[in-house]
């Protein structure tokens, strides 16, 4: 069981996020992190490995510079090697254009199964999984809560809007997971050593030959969306649901 | 110029056709003369409240036999699109809606934009504006290349309205075989069952997080939530510990409500929480922690424990009767 894993190396989201003013880039200097929506996934790759008694988790990530802390993570936590496609070019890529990368990325090692987070934490398009699926021309299930393999079938629970669908596929097929899919495990001291010398293959756009890569949109203009004024804070010595009461009272409610 | 056709995808709701399809009917319909509709699992009895919300004809895809319902309706768009071409392509940002725009999108070379809260129109052109950073930050965009834009919409953006149009011209399409994509199949549906009104339209919403401490503590929120006609919500975390379904989740992820009071307890206020509720015309907020970000956009915030508050409150208005 080989399966390739997205995962994306995002800014530590403690701190607030901004935009760069001259090209509306999302600021990504400084260290960047494992994104804690792709822990979920790499997690649920690392058993299915295990419970299907072999075979390999390979990363694959995208990002404008060579930076590898946040696949050292994933590594830790137990993933084989990974395959990085670093290239100034792709700074504020659209999904589509990550997608197709990111695609090329997955193709150079065989895999059986495609995994990735419902949507980024950052830039959460959440169209990017299903998109990687459509140019693998591989069934995709989003939305997954829980995921199986059984005789080389993939049995997906499937969120809906109104509860969710049992869902099943042959391999090779992608599943994009939700984050209470499985536990994620922290990376072990040994985990974290071993990681340091595991395979990292980095190539730049042109390694990769998807040929010419344009994303098909821009941003026009940013601003601050109008802020919504916080109302009474009051501090509650037993008597706090009272002010709930009224303020219910006062809008009619009851 | 201007535009002239726009395709939405429609979805199936126990009452017909969701409000959100309907919402971005209406959308498309009062930016461009034609809107074809492309649905599932709907037949001619929604014809009439769709052509009365803008849409000209609705499309319906039949013979799903299990594929999923985002890429079956996906491949017959895409097969549809030579020679009838629309302008721009609306979704909602449902699963079904995620799929179908991002299997369209990478079958025919099309960008999609996610996260649209607003459209307007620049000549021939089509800004969307995007709530960033939890609604802080409004970004507008355009698309560059040639083709339709693919835009994915959150619920709640615009206004469903009807305006008396006749009914839509209706048209089934079977889906037939649509390769590899349609290998993963449907084996069973569940419907998680909920009683009182749906979250996202209720007038009140009273939502649990993990500040609730445990799965029992939800009782209280769904007591509450019943006793002011109102529905229970939840934050990811809580639905993520398994405490409640998805469908109670308010965000980012989840629904998008836009109450007339949004109650909530044990909650932080995460962006991603925020930009699901901040549209409700009123706030309160009650959490122990007088830093907690939902505060700042609370109209009334309790400082304290969701414990000691809670059952004080429902006693209170149980016994106004
Ligand atoms: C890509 C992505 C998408 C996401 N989508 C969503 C989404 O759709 N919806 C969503 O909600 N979240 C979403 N999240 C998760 C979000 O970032 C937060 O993790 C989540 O909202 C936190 O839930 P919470 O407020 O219940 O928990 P916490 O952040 O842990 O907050 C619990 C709060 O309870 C308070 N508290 C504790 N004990 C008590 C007590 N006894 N009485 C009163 N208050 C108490 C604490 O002070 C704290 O403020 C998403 C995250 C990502 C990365």
């Amino acid at each position: 069981m080989n399966i390739a894993v997205c995962v994306k190396q995002i800014p530590d989201q403690s701190v607030p996020g901004r935009l760069d003013p001259g090209t509306h880039n999302l600021v990504r200097d400084g260290k960047l992190i494992l994104d804690d929506s792709d822990s979920y996934g790499v997690e649920m790759a690392l058993q299915l490995v295990d419970r299907a008694g072999g075979g390999e988790v390979t990363l694959i990530s995208m990002a404008p510079n060579s930076e590898l802390s946040g696949l050292r993570t994933a590594l830790a936590m137990g993933a084989s090697k990974a395959v990085l496609v670093s290239d100034p070019s792709l700074a504020g890529s659209d999904a589509l254009t990550t997608a197709k990368v990111l695609a090329a990325a997955i193709r150079r090692n065989p895999f059986d199964l495609v995994m990735a987070a419902t949507e980024s934490t950052d830039g959460y398009t959440g169209t990017v999984p299903v998109q990687i699926a459509e140019l693998l021309d591989i069934p995709s299930v989003s939305f997954a809560k829980k995921v199986e393999i059984e005789n080389g079938v993939l049995k997906v629970q499937r969120q809906t809007e109104s509860g969710y669908d049992e869902v099943e596929c042959p391999l090779p097929a992608l599943v994009s997971v939700t984050a209470g899919v499985v536990e994620p495990r922290y990376p072990s001291f040994k985990g974290i050593m071993a990681a340091k010398s595991k395979p990292v293959d980095v190539l730049d756009v042109a390694g990769l030959g998807t040929g010419p890569l344009t994303s098909g949109q821009e941003i026009v203009s940013v601003r601050d969306a109008e802020e919504r004024a916080s109302g009474t804070v009051v501090i509650d010595e037993g008597e706090g649901y009272q002010q709930v009461v009224e303020f219910l009272e006062s809008l009619k409610i009851i | 110029m201007s535009l002239s056709k726009i395709w939405v995808f429609v979805e199936p709701s126990e009452s017909g056709v969701s409000s959100t399809s309907l919402e971005l009917i209406s959308a498309a319909s009062s930016i461009a003369p034609l809107v074809e509709a492309f649905g599932y699992g709907v037949g001619p009895e929604v014809s009439q409240t769709l052509g009365d919300h803008g849409a000209t004809k609705l499309i319906a895809a039949t013979g799903l036999d299990g594929v999923l319902a985002g890429t079956a309706v996906a491949s017959v768009m895409a097969k549809r699109i030579a020679g009838d071409a629309p302008d721009a392509i609306f979704f909602a940002a449902t699963p079904e809606g995620r799929d179908a725009a991002a299997r369209l999108s990478a079958k025919l070379d099309l960008p999609v934009c996610t996260n649209v809260v607003n459209l307007l129109q620049d000549g021939a052109d089509l800004v969307s504006e995007h709530a960033v950073f939890g609604g802080a930050v409004i970004v507008s965009a355009k698309f560059t290349s040639a083709g339709p834009g693919i835009y994915v919409i959150r619920a709640k953006s615009f206004t469903a309205e009807p305006k008396g149009g006749a009914a839509a011209a209706f048209e089934e399409v079977n889906v037939g075989d649509i390769g590899s994509a349609g290998k993963a199949k449907i084996v069973q549906s569940h419907v998680e069952a909920r009683s009182g009104p749906k979250l996202d339209e209720a007038p009140v919403v009273v939502s649990g997080g993990r500040g609730l401490g445990q799965q029992e503590s939800y009782q209280m929120i769904e007591e509450l939530a019943k006793l002011l006609n109102g529905a229970p919500g939840a934050s990811r975390a809580i639905v993520d510990a398994g405490w409640v379904p998805y469908s109670y989740q308010v965000g980012q992820t989840g629904k998008t409500v836009k109450p007339s009071v949004y109650i909530a307890c044990g909650i932080s206020g995460a962006t991603q929480h925020m930009v699901g509720m901040k549209g409700a015309k009123n706030i309160i907020a009650i959490n122990k922690d007088a830093d907690a970000p939902i505060f700042t956009i609370a109209d009334l915030g309790i400082v304290g424990d969701v414990h000691k508050i809670l059952p004080k409150l429902i006693e209170a208005i149980k016994s106004k009767g």
